[in-house]
């Protein structure tokens, strides 16, 4: 092999990485760019190309849309709802787990299939758990003598059944991660607690949740941005709706509405813009606290 | 405290081997204890039971009568320093050995004062902000000893704690441990495969192998009175000689060896410190030197055999070269017997 970084050597390198990057350039990189500007775009003509210039007002419009208002709330109670409480018991299956020898890769394995099946084929289920009249769901509160809820057709609950679904579909891939976390914490450590004196909880808060903090800051990144992103959970449980008179409406799904339904592609790419600076922040905040609490060994 | 194990057995789940067999002994209060055997005999097994981590399958542990068999390591409440120090990573060096106060819910204030008193036993003061992985091998384990003793426990336990540190420093820090196990009359028990860290700094050495204590005694003891022709291997570098009884026989009086053959014995060891240069052809027996090692003050000579056995001879005026033929005796008083299983004989009226 040639090592020199020879312009020759670079120039070559450059091909091999071409075919990649005119792909990734079309249908990433281009977009990335072209949507910050269609977001300024005035009298933008979707099938021309044409506008009027670049102008605020695509932004006025979405800031007094009430619509827009809802979707911004009903995104963030999405997530503030099933990132936390998704990584509390993703852990504590995790751990678990962790502590079980026979049959681990079974359950390893039951729990990661939601990760692997597509999210429609998911959500037909899970439309016949919440049926009012004939489902699972319903019937086990029954037994409590709890009423009959309609999960998918009362405004109230459609938010919660779609937390609900979500919080159970990203479980497995959470608990793969804190696995390979889990994995990496010497028995040492335990052991060397227990002498100290540390009973099972005292050795979860100052053995387990620093070292594996990594991870957990891995986990609940990835989950903030996934889960700000939600839109195919919500089309596939509501039928293509979102939710009963526009109770789950999110900012992808209004943007997708926006777009398909309503062809308004500048308002459209300006929810984009908002939703992009919305997950900027949280990432920036997260990784301050990463600097601040996170334990790298 | 004292610790006292009662017919101890111990086999790991799924292993048919068993590591301890009908164990017993007691461990005095205040005294140094340590456990010395190759590895795979059963110490850090032994030292695991007495912490708790590991319960045994059979038998009774008591801790000054008090029958702990079946109680945790939480609740046994023993100090312990690991061989890897097993130091908590994200934890400063004070929150370190502050960390089993923390654990006993003991108010900020109070456990910063002990853990800077434990701090200072171990000299470890200088250093109290940096996280474990910035400090040296000795400093770690410091920190370690440091905190196995914050909670003041009534029981020490050491997992070959020096193995990890270098030639010189291991000398320093076993001075060390002795120093602060005498500093603070807490009764301790170190396991350890070296024969000079277990010798030099306890109290009372306990020689274990396959599972079975060979024989618990003081170090000078163990080396002047060995039980049995393990132990006797075991201890003394360079070990001990041994020839069968028929090798030199003849060179041995008459009236003994008929006594040594009555008594079935079948091995016979010498010291290599022992042995002294004799008239040619007389001593015990002849040999080449082959080889001679003067390092410093220490000699040590290998002589071979006319039937191949080698000899090594050790602490003795070099006057020969190599591949001189040279003799070879010891004093009868410095002999040891042993019969076919390995067992020490004491032949009463030697001469």
């Amino acid at each position: 092999m040639q090592n020199k970084k020879t312009w020759k050597v670079t120039f070559r390198a450059f091909l091999y990485l071409l075919p990649m990057l005119i792909i990734i350039g079309v249908f990433n990189i281009y977009p990335i760019f072209k949507s910050f500007a269609m977001a300024f775009y005035e009298n933008y003509n979707m099938f021309s190309g044409e506008n009027d210039g670049y102008t605020l007002e695509n932004f006025n419009i979405l800031f007094s849309d009430e619509e827009f208002h809802e979707a911004l709330t009903n995104t963030f109670v999405y997530v503030l709802f099933v990132t936390p409480i998704s990584i509390i018991i993703s852990l504590f299956i995790a751990i678990m787990l962790n502590n079980i020898k026979f049959l681990r890769p079974v359950f390893q394995s039951i729990y990661f299939l939601p990760f692997v099946t597509s999210t429609v084929a998911i959500s037909i289920v899970w439309r016949w758990l919440y049926h009012s009249n004939y489902g699972l769901i319903n019937y086990f509160l029954g037994l409590f003598g709890i009423e009959s809820i309609n999960w998918l057709t009362s405004p109230d609950w459609a938010m919660p059944a779609a937390i609900i679904m979500s919080i159970w579909k990203s479980l497995g891939f959470n608990i793969l991660l804190f696995l390979v976390g889990l994995g990496t914490i010497s028995k040492t450590y335990y052991n060397a607690a227990k002498i100290d004196g540390a009973s099972t909880w005292q050795r979860f808060r100052n053995i387990t949740v620093p070292l594996l903090s990594p991870t957990i800051f891995l986990v609940s990144i990835i989950s903030f941005i996934n889960n700000f992103k939600v839109f195919d959970e919500i089309y596939a449980l509501f039928n293509g709706q979102p939710g009963p008179s526009n109770s789950t409406i999110t900012v992808v799904y209004y943007l997708y509405k926006k777009f398909y339904t309503e062809f308004d592609y500048s308002v459209a790419a300006a929810s984009g813009i908002v939703l992009f600076v919305i997950i900027l922040i949280f990432t920036l905040a997260q990784l301050w606290l990463n600097k601040r609490f996170v334990h790298y060994r | 405290m004292e610790v006292q194990f009662n017919d101890v057995s111990m086999t790991y789940d799924g292993s048919s081997r068993t590591v301890l067999n009908d164990m017993s002994f007691t461990i005095e209060d205040h005294s140094l204890v340590s456990i010395l055997g190759p590895s795979g005999c059963g110490k850090s097994t032994t030292l695991m039971l007495i912490s708790g981590l590991l319960f045994p399958s059979g038998g009774k542990i008591t801790f000054n009568d008090r029958d702990v068999t079946r109680l945790d390591a939480v609740s046994r409440k023993v100090g312990m320093v690991f061989q890897n120090y097993a130091l908590y990573p994200h934890l400063s060096v004070i929150d370190n050995i502050a960390f089993p106060l923390k654990m006993a819910k003991v108010s900020k204030k109070e456990r910063m004062e002990t853990a800077r008193e434990f701090a200072d036993l171990v000299q470890i003061s200088d250093h109290l902000n940096k996280k474990p992985n910035q400090l040296s091998g000795g400093q770690q384990q410091r920190v370690a000893i440091a905190r196995a003793l914050a909670k003041k426990p009534s029981i020490l336990l050491m997992d070959e704690p020096l193995s990890n540190l270098d030639a010189k420093l291991r000398t320093v820090m076993r001075e060390e441990i002795r120093r602060i196990q005498q500093q603070t009359g807490v009764t301790t028990v170190f396991v350890t495969h070296d024969q000079a860290e277990a010798l030099s700094i306890s109290d009372k050495v306990m020689v274990l192998d396959q599972g079975v204590i060979q024989q618990s005694s003081t170090p000078m003891d163990l080396y002047e009175n060995p039980q049995n022709l393990f132990v006797a291997k075991f201890l003394g570098s360079p070990s001990i000689n041994t020839f069968s009884l028929d090798q030199i026989a003849d060179a041995l009086p008459e009236r003994l060896v008929a006594q040594l053959k009555k008594k079935d014995v079948e091995t016979i060891g010498i010291r290599p410190e022992s042995l002294t240069q004799t008239e040619p052809g007389a001593g015990l027996f002849t040999g080449e030197v082959t080889h001679i090692e003067i390092v410093g003050k220490e000699r040590t000579v290998k002589v071979k055999t006319a039937d191949g056995t080698e000899v090594i001879i050790a602490d003795i005026p070099v006057v020969f070269d190599v591949g001189d033929q040279v003799s070879f005796g010891s004093k009868p008083a410095s002999l040891f017997y042993f019969d076919s299983e390995g067992i020490r004989m004491v032949i009463s009226d030697a001469e």
